[in-house]
């Protein structure tokens, strides 16, 4: 889609939500340099939230959307749990089917995309919880990796079912109390990067959204390999402070600390070669392109 | 809702399609349905229903077809496979279970494209959660169940019981009772399913082995037309593709409980999603020629039937006939719209109704019962199940003792 087509008609504009007028206006679709630093003076592509107080998927959210390569081109697939209460408020097409199914839903619509639009490139972005992406939906997660199934899949890790209360996950780490785990969880937290690493993911990330330049860089990471190379998936931190027993102050400090060296969030991605050339050489273009842009500004301003 | 719609003269609304007249990649002319069916001339082929089902989808110009084995559909999913090979079928691959297989069909609706795929018994059941979502998101997916067993211990026989479950998915649901309704229902499905004001998924039923393994004369069409191409943008709801505006949905999500809107809402919707199903009726009885065939309907005694329980109705009606007993006939085509006032219509003569089904619900003759007055008269059969196949002379018997008469001895085995 080009940026055209988000217009106000004429006829109508007094009647549009003043917010449509903002994103008319004011957002970032079409920049290629947009990023998590236009969050504050540009319109944001998400609107509100629904989650809690504090809740740490509220400002992974903002950063993903902040820094997707182009909006205006690319759809959300999600899942059933919390990110389902904050996908409404969301310009960017967004699909909602059933609890688990996103990867099988992604590879359809990827496909459908590639077929109906050969000259443009749409972006297909899987995000879901831990839940729908590891226990109910591992099958269609691992077979979309399996058939290189050229999308990026986002995992909401917060180490339980959130939305339901606050269930043991496959994601929870061993021997924390939870429900259905009254005994304590008797398993260890699933190695899911390693298991997409694995199963033919050629770009994984594994952090916390405590750092905003750093969930940029990833994101854009992992949805340009995934239009060119393959499967990409990124499992971001995003814990459940009320399930966990924080506070809504608590949510970063809970990050920071479980990224500290021999925590569970530890910031590692794993490339392949392909993907290494292939981010490499988008480093170089852009860095020859500011360079030009600046030059460009220079003379016009002499 | 149920109002008869005057059939003369009346066809369904002609492809306006950008495309229409074109050719596509292959050399196929963009078709409009109508002239597909009454204008072209068609040629007599002596096929299998799983050869029926890769010629149907050969002129169909679907995008996404996705398979997964099962039988007794196999045969058919791994003919479409051939066609994309060949080129007739933009996208197709095989999917890793039923229940992710209509997930990728969901998402490749969801995109835009025309969807097409196949199963049978089990795999419905394992699908069975995303019929109800496909209807609920508007997507006018084609699933053809060839119908088998759905019990323990394992079956791979012929029974419509998995039909049952497919009744208040949202979904039409037709019922092919020969190769030839196969065809004719694959490709006027389409046309009726993406209608803009029905656009909800469809089930083309048959019955395993007795229709997809058994060869049959079949009336074609040339294979050098081939239906309009799907129209995305004929959708009531926006197309996933980015290419219409986005906005936020709604200020507080429908599945937020403590919101009346909520409940208004869902309520709503599924009205809605019903009553799209009872709007196909008006594209559906002049491309079909009715949701009901009859005959003799003036008849006493009635045979009420769908799929492959109609063609051994009609030779026990004329064994029947040889001992001076009349019977009337009705087919019924369509399960979902269920053709009410067509029903009681064609009934109101009758004294004696019997429903002859392969499953061992009886759902059917139930559907039948609720919908008429004095339903004493419908017989609960005679029903087979498990895979059994159901003589003409079985129709015969039950008819007879049901009526009191005589019915001669059976041999016994050794």
């Amino acid at each position: 889609m080009s940026k055209e087509k988000i217009v106000l008609c004429d006829d109508l504009a007094d009647v549009m939500p003043p917010e449509y007028h903002e994103l008319v206006e004011n957002a970032t679709y079409g920049d290629q340099d947009r990023g998590w630093k236009d969050i504050g003076s540009s319109k944001e592509l998400i609107e509100q939230h629904s989650l809690c107080a504090g809740c740490p998927e509220s400002i992974a959210f903002r950063y993903i959307l902040a820094s997707l390569p182009a909006p205006e081109d690319t759809v959300f697939v999600g899942s059933t749990g919390c990110t389902s209460l904050v996908f409404p408020h969301v310009a960017v097409h967004n699909i909602h089917s059933l609890f688990g199914n996103q990867n099988a839903i992604a590879s359809g619509l990827k496909r459908t995309l590639k077929s109906r639009f050969p000259g443009v490139e749409k972006d297909v972005v899987v995000l879901a919880g831990d839940g729908a992406t590891v226990d109910i939906g591992l099958d269609m997660t691992m077979q979309s990796w399996f058939r290189q199934e050229k999308f990026t899949t986002i995992c909401f890790d917060n180490e339980l079912y959130a939305n339901t209360g606050g269930q043991e996950s496959g994601l929870m780490q061993k021997g924390f109390v939870a429900k259905m785990a009254p005994k304590g969880k008797n398993f260890e937290k699933v190695r899911l990067a390693e298991i997409a690493r694995e199963a033919g993911c050629a770009y994984v990330a594994v952090l916390t959204v405590s750092k905003p330049n750093r969930v940029e860089q990833v994101i854009k990471n992992a949805v340009l390999v995934a239009r060119e190379i393959g499967p990409t998936f990124v499992q971001l931190y995003t814990p459940c402070i009320l399930e966990i027993g924080k506070q809504s102050m608590e949510g970063l400090d809970e990050m920071k600390d479980s990224e500290q060296i021999g925590g569970r969030f530890v910031q590692k991605e794993y490339i392949t070669d392909e993907a290494q050339k292939l981010l490499d050489s988008i480093k170089e273009e852009t860095k020859i392109r500011k360079k030009a842009a600046k030059e460009a500004k220079k003379l016009v301003n002499a | 809702m149920n109002k008869q719609v005057e059939l003369k003269n009346r066809k369904i609304i002609a492809s306006q399609h950008v495309k229409l007249g074109q050719k596509n990649k292959m050399g196929q002319t963009y078709t409009d349905v109508n002239d597909i069916f009454y204008k072209a001339k068609q040629t007599a082929n002596f096929m299998t229903g799983s050869e029926v089902i890769r010629a149907a989808i050969k002129v169909a110009s679907v995008g996404t077809s996705v398979a997964y084995p099962i039988t007794p559909q196999s045969e058919a999913a791994a003919l479409i496979g051939e066609l994309y090979a060949e080129g007739y079928v933009d996208e197709y691959f095989r999917g890793e279970s039923e229940f992710a297989v209509m997930g990728q069909c969901a998402g490749s609706a969801f995109g835009g494209h025309r969807v097409f795929t196949t199963t049978a018994g089990p795999g419905t059941l394992r699908a069975m959660e995303n019929f109800p979502m496909w209807a609920g998101s508007r997507l006018p997916i084609q699933v053809c169940v060839t119908c088998r067993g759905i019990n323990s211990p394992l079956s791979i026989q012929p029974d419509t019981l998995e039909m049952h479950y497919l009744l208040e998915t949202g979904m039409l649901v037709w019922h092919a009772e020969t190769a030839q309704d196969l065809f004719d229902y694959i490709l006027k499905g389409f046309i009726v399913a993406e209608q803009p004001d029905v656009h909800v998924p469809i089930a083309v039923c048959c019955d395993g082995f007795f229709v997809t393994h058994t060869k049959d004369t079949v009336d074609l069409p040339p294979e050098d037309l081939c239906l309009t191409p799907y129209d995305p943008y004929r959708n009531p709801q926006p197309v996933m593709d980015m290419e219409t505006a986005p906005i936020r949905m709604m200020r507080d999500p429908f599945v937020m409980k403590s919101n009346y809107i909520s409940y208004a809402t869902h309520a709503s919707w599924q009205q809605e999603v019903k009553a799209a199903v009872e709007r196909s009726r008006k594209h559906t009885i002049p491309l079909l020629d009715g949701l009901i065939d009859e005959e003799n309907t003036d008849r006493e005694i009635l045979i009420v039937g769908s799929g492959t329980a109609v063609s051994q109705s009609r030779e026990a009606i004329r064994l029947l006939e040889a001992e001076g007993i009349k019977v009337g006939l009705v087919k019924i085509k369509t399960i979902r719209p269920f053709p009410y006032e067509e029903i009681r219509r064609a009934t109101k003569n009758a004294k004696h109704i019997f429903v002859p089904e392969f499953n061992v619900a009886g759902w059917l003759a139930r559907e039948i019962k609720a919908n008429i007055p004095d339903n004493e008269r419908v017989y609960v059969g005679p029903h087979v199940a498990g895979g059994m196949t159901m003589p003409s002379e079985v129709i015969v018997e039950e008819i007879k003792k049901h009526l009191g008469m005589e019915v001669a001895a059976r041999g016994t085995l050794g």
